[in-house]
């Protein structure tokens, strides 16, 4: 017999519909959200890393470091820290999927009639849950030292909202990361390997202009930046200007490759 | 969702043709062709990177190959993995189970995995853990499970759906004696129910015991087919295993057992050693040490050995299954 091209998709009709999609997702998210509670030092973890953070930074740089335009370095740092830490949180992607294949989840999903982008869309969304708890818990420390949201109450809720996004964005990226790697070792030290360079070549702890010649323009052109600055824009009621639309383009845009580039790497995933 | 069969010979649990599977320069399978008939256990023997999980891992749709044809139920695995998908159970060489649920939420989350309605796979759950003998931890998370707990589960859940062709790779792969003679009992439970059963092994005794065919596979090739009656008489029955004082008597030895011989007699290159096919029957070890004394060679030891998988071995390819393995990691 003779086999069309559509035919011979891996993926049939069948299971790219969108409802069987999001009710196997949800399935998914469910399954990795129910295990949190069960695993009590990595909910201490995840909430001791954003309260660390933010107490670290505020006053072991906040007496040193002086930004223009900024009477209190707090509210300049704070935006900076929350958008690292949701970034850190977002590695949990790529170690949650680098273990589902070792332990042959992946295989077994992937011969059954289930949704196959829901096993990647569930972790992402999970993550996302984890990572939005995490960053309330960075919110209250937050003020508890001073941080003020100087703008309107919905500015804050777009800075913060854009900063999820980002963060869902970059699991994304952590989705390729540990569907490609051979273990779980592998996928931690990758995932967190670009996000420091990433996170501290950009203008979340310093203004870039402070940066040798040859490296403000990577500061300034690293999307990091943008979201970094939309989000401190926001909370200070400063004037954004087009900063929100490019954050949320660069989020769009991220989770579109990396989506495509998830999804036709998971067809081959296998331990 | 049910289509018309795409091999033309409807008939067959699983068909493959001329599959081939290259990973880079390496060939994990190399036109493999297989059938096995429906409601039976197919034992699919060799050694390590023979290929027999490369020919898992394309019967259940997780790699595509390189050449060739598979289908299962009719269905080429190609052209309609989602519909193969919905008709097997996979359960591969490590137990696929999420430790920090308990074994009741495993079973329940592929139930929903399968879109089973909203009651079913607490039924089903129910039904199967009480079948596998996992009603005890069936709510204690699997972390603290056992080797041979992880793998009832595993199996379990392959189960779930009800398949019509359940993949077993090195189930018992692994397990200490115990959990391995229990592994045999399931499956044998599973073959009298009629669960058409894919089953890789290393183990001859294995194959011997659960299933009602083998295909031996060697280099990604079948090289024997059968019930296991029919290998060892082609590997000619059991085996004489026939220790000597000296190395130099050997020949002698071999001449002297040649009568009694089914086939080739080997002879080990650095032990006194001589390895005789034999048919089992009456008094086989007396009129060895007879014909031994006659011609002089001083009997060490005589032992009669059932034919293991180096013995299929050495018979159809010559030699020993270590000469190849290990080259294939994929496989």
């Amino acid at each position: 017999m003779t086999v069309g091209p559509s035919e011979t998709d891996a993926m049939s009709s069948a299971d790219t519909g969108i409802g069987w999609m999001a009710r196997d997702a949800w399935t998914e998210a469910k399954r990795h959200l129910r295990i949190i509670p069960r695993n009590p030092e990595l909910v201490a973890f995840a909430v001791v890393q954003p309260i660390m953070f933010t107490v670290l930074f505020v006053y072991v740089f906040g007496g040193a470091i002086e930004i223009p335009g900024f009477d209190d370095y707090n509210q300049f740092l704070l935006p900076g820290i929350m958008a690292q830490t949701l970034t850190f949180g977002s590695a949990g992607t790529s170690i949650g999927l680098a273990d589902d294949l070792q332990k042959g989840l992946i295989d077994r999903f992937r011969s059954m009639p289930m949704s196959q982008p829901a096993v990647i869309i569930g972790r992402t969304v999970a993550d996302l849950v984890k990572n939005s708890v995490s960053f309330l818990v960075m919110l209250i420390v937050a003020f508890a030292v001073g941080f003020r949201f100087e703008g309107s109450l919905l500015e804050a809720l777009a800075a913060t909202l854009l900063l999820l996004l980002f963060a869902y964005a970059l699991s994304w990226i952590h989705a390729l990361i540990g569907l490609s790697v051979k273990s779980v070792e592998a996928a931690n030290s990758g995932g967190f390997l670009w996000m420091f360079p990433m996170t501290f070549v950009s203008s979340a702890f310093v203004d870039p202009s402070s940066m040798p010649d040859w490296l403000e323009p990577v500061a300034n052109g690293n999307p990091f930046t943008k979201i970094v600055n939309a989000s401190r824009a926001l909370y200070n009621g400063n004037p954004a200007g087009s900063l929100p639309w490019q954050s949320l383009a660069w989020s769009v845009g991220i989770i579109a490759v990396f989506a495509a580039l998830s999804f036709r790497k998971f067809e081959r995933a296998s331990r | 969702m049910v289509s018309p069969p795409d091999s033309v010979t409807r008939m067959h649990a699983i068909e493959t043709v001329g599959l081939t599977k290259l990973y880079g320069e390496t060939k994990a399978l190399d036109g493999l062709d297989l059938t096995m008939a429906p409601g039976s256990i197919l034992g699919v023997l060799g050694p390590n990177g023979a290929g027999k999980t490369t020919a898992v891992k394309l019967l259940t749709t997780l790699t595509k190959p390189t050449a060739g044809k598979a289908f299962v139920e009719g269905i080429d695995v190609t052209a309609k993995p989602h519909e193969v998908r919905s008709r097997i159970g996979l359960t591969g060489q490590y137990a696929a189970v999420e430790d920090r649920l308990t074994g009741r939420e495993n079973l329940e989350h592929v139930g929903r995995l399968f879109h089973m309605p909203h009651s079913v796979p607490k039924h089903r759950a129910a039904e199967l853990l009480t079948r596998f003998d996992l009603v005890e931890p069936a709510d204690r998370v699997v972390k603290g499970y056992s080797g041979g707990m992880r793998r009832r589960l595993d199996i379990a859940m392959s189960l779930i759906a009800r398949p019509s062709v359940l993949f077993l790779d090195e189930p018992t792969t692994g397990l200490d004696p115990r959990s391995r003679l229990a592994m045999w009992e399931l499956i044998e439970e599973l073959g009298a129910d009629g669960t058409t059963t894919f089953l890789t092994t290393q183990y001859l005794d294995e194959a011997e015991a659960l299933a009602d065919s083998i295909a031996v596979i060697d280099q990604g090739r079948v090289i024997a087919e059968g019930t296991a009656d029919q290998l060892k008489d082609r590997i000619g029955g059991d085996r004489l295993i026939v220790t000597i004082a000296t190395m130099s008597n050997l020949e002698r030895a071999k001449g002297a057992l040649s009568s009694m011989a089914t086939g080739p007699i080997e002879i080990s290159a650095t032990l006194p050693e001589l390895v005789v096919p034999i048919r089992p029957g009456d008094r086989v070890v007396p009129n060895a040490i007879r014909a031994l004394d006659d011609c002089a060679c001083d009997v060490i030891d005589v032992e009669l050995r059932r034919p293991s998988l180096d013995d299929v071995f050495l018979t159809i390819t010559g030699s020993s299954p270590d000469d190849f393995s290990a080259t294939e990691g994929a496989a």
